[in-house]
């Protein structure tokens, strides 16, 4: 009986089961193959958390963070350690970002940290580095080179002279679409220690950069944009497999730019629409992302999440765990040579772009 | 002939003969059109066959317990217990949800790990503390031994007692089950009906509660014209948490370790109070669904107390209480790490909860009160005396 229905149930489980599951049956299992190994780790970010006044803290924001961290203990292999991508605080203070810290370290495993500019223009990321040290660094891990920059500096006039209290300045920071805005960059000082960096890396050596702001130009009004992006991807041209993996943008977008992959991590507080939906001019939103369906907004956590990704033979999966909404996952795709979402990528099957009012 | 052509038939039979009535009955004020699968129509004959296998004790270890047992039409289809005994006594894990208005679910359990009431049907009777039999070809020897239920299986399917299996079974049980809906409860006629005496004022006032305030709706849904109150989906809402609190990620796993060498979901979270809390995840794997459960209709809920999914609330009272603190018991009990997005505290007046639970009582339907003898909750053991 209803054979049919139970069929396209079974089938449509199985999907789920794909898309979202504990990630053991999807860890290729190439231990003993020549380096690099396959492995895997979780990326949370963005979770912006914000005081309002003594112990208070908004409660949407703490529910987001706290699911992230219960569902990533949940990882079964265990992750070999987790990415926060920056923005644990919303104004910088250090209530904020200890409050952040505290919900972080019901993590288990190693976390390495990226500033996030909610992290920094309060007091210039003392009290983050106070906590968390240095904001840029690299270091190696079953033959894949990880580097973390501080994306999301920008000109010194701008940081140090225009503003009459450090609030104002976080406060500016903090707009969108902002005329008095600043672009992010890494700059001079850092790039030369990243060219240094890689310097001694074997060129086949498979590099991932972490970065809080996407290393390339998609929507400058957002800075969803890294100034000297060029500058830096012409640091990473000459390796075989490059992938840079943000935060900042709380969607899911992914690119590719001649050597390098890029993916987007989405945030533990709140989505950002596809920046085209707000602007009438061009948008440099990376041609192959598809449009993340939009919040329910009685579900707090709809179009929020965070993810987990799996490493083999030096590319990337980046499986995004999406609360009240159906999992995701973008892939490196070897017969395309780029990322590509594994269930929407095929035109019929995307959900169209909705229009905002 | 095969089971398809023979339900074409028979509907051919009653379109011919004028005979509709009992197949295609339009839907009560405030449902919408009941589905019924193409592969499985509605017949009379079919209908009765599934009413008395529905309430066949033999389908079951102790000889003792039919679907009735925890589905009985004198208790809503529930059983007023906090979980359901099946055979000798045992207790399984989970709350009986009515039959009532099942036809419209999209999934069936609690953890929505059937896909249609047909699916739903044939797990009892061989999970070891509901029905206890060893395996369906038990069930199947018991229907092939009595010429009665031979004959009946051949009138409506068509079939020779050796070609009888559980499909026939669940396809009658399921068609039965469909004949349950129920709607024109007050509130069915106060909104859709156009009657604004209906309801009292104070389950008026407790309906915007619902709609506003209490954020009820948004699961527990209500359409233009119609209303299931459910959104055929699955939510953490908090129920249960506190018994595997800290010990989830070690649950989880050892429930996917022994999912993976073959054991059945179906058993598992029945017999395994700790795996039950997982919830949907126990299904689809999926770690954003851990102790997630299907939103059940809130219709006839006075009548079919205690409520969610592990019996936890005795009263509408406590069970508003409850969803007030934003899925804890007590204000300062811990949240759950889990929780659904749209579950937090409501900050709900004493009137306000009052007239929510005034609306609650609105959504009785009066045929399904009208055979309701008693809605105490029972604790003691079947056949004892009840206290």
């Amino acid at each position: 009986m209803n054979g049919m229905t139970r069929r396209r149930f079974l089938r449509q489980g199985g999907a789920l089961l794909a898309a979202g599951s504990l990630p053991l049956s999807l860890v290729e299992i190439a231990f003993g193959k020549s380096s690099p190994e396959n492995f895997s780790f979780a990326f949370l970010s963005d979770s912006h958390i914000t005081h309002i006044k003594g112990k208070e803290f908004v409660r949407n924001w703490d529910r987001g963070l706290i699911r992230a961290v219960a569902e990533t203990n949940l990882l079964d292999p265990r992750p070999d350690f987790i990415f926060y991508g920056g923005d644990i605080a919303q104004l910088g203070t250090p209530e904020e970002i200890d409050h952040g810290l505290e919900l972080l370290g019901g993590l288990r495993g190693d976390i390495h940290y990226i500033m996030g500019e909610h992290d920094y223009y309060l007091d210039l990321g003392e009290h983050w580095r106070k906590q968390l040290g240095p904001d840029h660094y690299s270091f190696d891990h079953k033959g894949v080179h990880f580097v973390v920059l501080n994306s999301i500096l920008t000109y010194d006039e701008w940081t140090h002279d225009k503003w009459d209290t450090p609030l104002r300045r976080m406060k500016e920071m903090a707009r969108l679409d902002n005329p008095q805005g600043s672009p992010f960059m890494v700059g001079e000082e850092q790039r030369a220690w990243l060219r240094n960096d890689l310097a001694g890396i074997d060129k086949d050596t498979p590099i991932v950069v972490m970065s809080h702001s996407p290393l390339q130009k998609i929507y400058k009004g957002w800075n969803f944009w890294t100034e000297d992006a060029e500058q830096v991807q012409e640091l990473l041209k000459p390796f075989t497999k490059v992938t840079v993996l943000y935060g900042h943008v709380h969607q899911i977008q992914y690119n590719q730019i001649g050597n390098i992959s890029f993916n987007s991590a989405m945030a533990t507080a709140w989505p950002w629409p596809y920046p085209a939906s707000f602007t009438q001019e061009a948008s440099y939103l990376p041609r192959l992302t598809v449009n993340m369906n939009r919040a329910d907004p009685f579900f707090e956590r709809d179009a929020t999440g965070w993810q987990f990704i799996n490493m083999h033979t030096g590319d990337v999966d980046v499986h995004y765990i999406l609360p009240d909404n159906r999992n995701r996952v973008v892939a490196f795709n070897d017969k395309l040579g780029h990322p590509a979402d594994t269930v929407y990528q095929p035109e019929p099957d995307r959900i169209p772009p909705q229009r905002h009012y | 002939m095969n089971i398809r052509a023979r339900c074409r038939d028979i509907a051919l039979f009653f379109l011919l003969a004028g005979l509709a009535a009992p197949l295609a009955n339009a839907a009560p004020l405030g449902l919408p059109a009941e589905p019924i699968p193409s592969d499985n129509p509605q017949t009379a004959a079919k209908i009765k066959l599934g009413d008395r296998l529905f309430h066949e004790q033999r389908f079951s270890a102790d000889g003792k317990v039919s679907c009735s047992t925890c589905h009985e039409k004198q208790k809503a289809f529930t059983d007023h217990r906090r979980v359901s005994e099946g055979h000798n006594g045992l207790l399984g894990t989970r709350n009986a949800p009515t039959v009532i208005n099942s036809a419209y679910m999209k999934t069936l359990f609690w953890d929505g790990r059937e896909p249609d009431l047909e699916g739903q049907s044939k797990q009892p009777p061989v999970n070891p503390v509901e029905g206890g039999l060893p395996n369906h070809e038990a069930l199947l020897e018991i229907i092939r031994a009595d010429p009665s239920y031979v004959e009946a299986f051949r009138e409506v399917f068509g079939v020779d007692a050796a070609d009888i299996t559980i499909d026939h079974y669940a396809a009658a049980i399921a068609s039965f089950e469909r004949t349950q809906i129920a709607g024109n409860s007050p509130f069915d006629r106060y909104q859709y009906g156009g009657d604004k005496t209906a309801m009292s004022e104070a389950a008026i006032r407790g309906l915007k509660v619902f709609t506003g305030q209490g954020r009820c709706v948004s699961c527990h849904r209500i359409e233009q014209n119609q209303a299931l109150f459910t959104d055929n989906r699955f939510h953490n809402i908090g129920v249960g948490f506190k018994n595997i609190r800290g010990r989830v990620g070690e649950i989880a796993a050892e429930f996917i370790k022994a999912k993976n060498a073959g054991a059945d979901v179906d058993r598992t979270v029945l017999a395994d109070p700790d795996a039950s809390e997982l919830g949907r995840f126990a299904v689809t794997e999926d770690i954003n669904q851990v102790g997630a459960f299907k939103t059940a209709t809130l219709r006839n809920i006075e009548l079919t107390a205690p409520y969610m999914h592990d019996g936890s609330q005795k009263t509408l009272e406590d069970m508003v209480e409850f969803y007030n603190n934003g899925g804890r018991v007590n204000a300062d009990d811990p949240f759950s790490p889990f929780l659904s997005g749209g579950i937090r505290p409501l900050n709900l007046s004493g009137q306000q909860k009052a007239d929510l639970v005034e609306f609650l009582k609105a959504l009785t339907s009066p045929g399904v009160a009208a055979e309701v003898t008693s809605t105490r909750i029972i604790t003691g053991k079947r056949g004892e005396p009840e206290s």
